[in-house]
């Protein structure tokens, strides 16, 4: 594709403009329509979408069951669907059962519900291991887990997208479906940590 | 053969660089990269004519430094660049010529060629297709991931081929990226959640886990 070693190669900034300049003189991509789609991810789409999804279901028994049955419905009753989002399933978190999503050929993530990818889950390391050591990279990651949980890696290597719905801490039996929307971090979402009480 | 994208139990890559938890993490981290993540969804679909499991063959056949030197966002640039390039929407070296321009050389920029986008329409919006004949396969099935080798994209990892496992769940059916990202048909298919041990993916001193996948039918065969 380019004709320069890798020494020469230019700053990617300067890559990403060039290809701006292109494709906007030519009308094909219009920079108004680009704005609109970086707004969306930055301020609309995000891990608090999906943290509002589990504190319902910690409130709501008949939620959870919906949730945990028919995920992409549930979670679009909140209104929340789109890209990356046609086919969600949640599963749970257990005391017995810890499950962590990874997609080991490229970044597949549930963005209606926790938005773009964090670093972590796009770095080549995360990707390669996961699927190898995970209580070792659990652990690296700072969620030491007991040796009698069963581990499940959750390798999302089709158009499906896995939500994690993680254990509701205790003490956290008086707050509010608001409050405890608060605590749920995109992490615990993904299987990488659990969700504390405050 | 392994493409440069299919990390799934490579070696050497030492710890997660990002520690935990992420939550003040901005969604970009600078501006050029929510630039280069609005141009390759852009660039996909109407602009070049292709789809995006044909996005994620040209990101998994991109070359090492293109793929991992300039981070998570400038791979995606580098895709979107080559998959304009494969539909004749840009010539190739035209992103290279005008970024040289834009750094002050004095360099010549390839004439815009005729656009040569693929003939192909998908049928309907999405991945999720109706498939008449019944899953080959039930809940329970021990079935093996087939030991392929091909030669275009697919979304059968590299670590699982040739191993066994049992069905977990059945999953709605879908088209298959296989032939969509080739513009050779959609081959809707019936796709399966299948578990696997970890000791029969990495030996018997593995750490004991179990690793499930989402599979299509005809990556798998039955285990008798």
């Amino acid at each position: 594709m380019t004709e320069t070693t890798s020494s020469e190669r230019l700053p990617i900034e300067l890559r990403t403009e060039a290809l701006e300049q292109l494709l906007t003189e030519r009308g094909l991509v219009d920079p108004a329509v680009m704005d609109k789609f970086i707004q969306m991810y930055e301020t609309a789409v995000g891990p608090m979408n999906g943290a509002k999804v589990i504190a319902k279901a910690w409130t709501d028994p008949e939620y959870r069951e919906r949730l945990l049955s028919e995920g992409t419905a549930a979670i679009a009753e909140l209104g929340f669907k789109g890209s990356q989002g046609e086919h969600i399933v949640v599963i749970e978190n257990t005391a017995n059962t810890h499950n962590v999503v990874v997609c080991t050929l490229c970044s597949c993530y549930p963005w209606p519900v926790l938005g773009l990818p964090p670093s972590w889950y796009k770095d080549p390391a995360y990707r390669a291991r996961m699927v190898r050591e995970p209580r070792t990279v659990l652990a690296e990651m700072g969620l030491e887990l007991p040796a009698d949980t069963e581990i499940v890696v959750r390798d999302s290597s089709s158009e499906v997208r896995w939500l994690v719905l993680p254990e509701r801490p205790a003490g956290t039996e008086d707050m509010s479906e608001e409050q405890l929307a608060g605590l749920v971090t995109r992490d615990a979402m993904m299987g990488v940590a659990k969700v504390s009480a405050p | 053969m392994r493409t440069t994208g299919d990390l799934g139990g490579t070696e050497g890559w030492g710890r997660v660089k990002t520690p935990t938890p992420t939550a003040d993490e901005p969604v970009f981290a600078d501006r050029w990269e929510s630039r280069a993540f609005a141009l390759a969804l852009l660039s996909m679909g109407r602009v070049s004519g292709r789809n995006l499991d044909a996005f994620r063959h040209t990101q998994q056949r991109l070359e090492r430094p293109e793929y991992f030197d300039d981070t998570y966002y400038g791979q995606w640039l580098h895709a979107a660049e080559l998959m304009l390039v494969d539909s004749a929407i840009l010539a190739p070296g035209a992103v290279e010529a005008r970024a040289r321009r834009l750094h002050g050389e004095d360099v010549e920029e390839p004439p815009v060629p005729e656009p040569n986008k693929p003939d192909y329409q998908p049928t309907g919006p999405g991945s999720l297709r109706t498939v008449e004949d019944l899953p080959r396969f039930a809940v329970g099935d021990a079935v093996r991931a087939k030991d392929m080798k091909p030669e275009g994209h697919t979304r059968l990892p590299h670590y699982l081929r040739g191993h066994r496992g049992t069905v977990e769940m059945i999953q709605p059916a879908a088209l298959l990226p296989d032939t969509h990202a080739h513009f050779l048909g959609e081959n809707p298919q019936h796709v399966y959640t299948v578990r696997f041990d970890s000791r029969e993916l990495w030996g018997a001193d593995a750490e004991p886990f179990a690793l499930a996948a989402e599979l299509y039918e005809s990556y798998l065969e039955p285990v008798s």
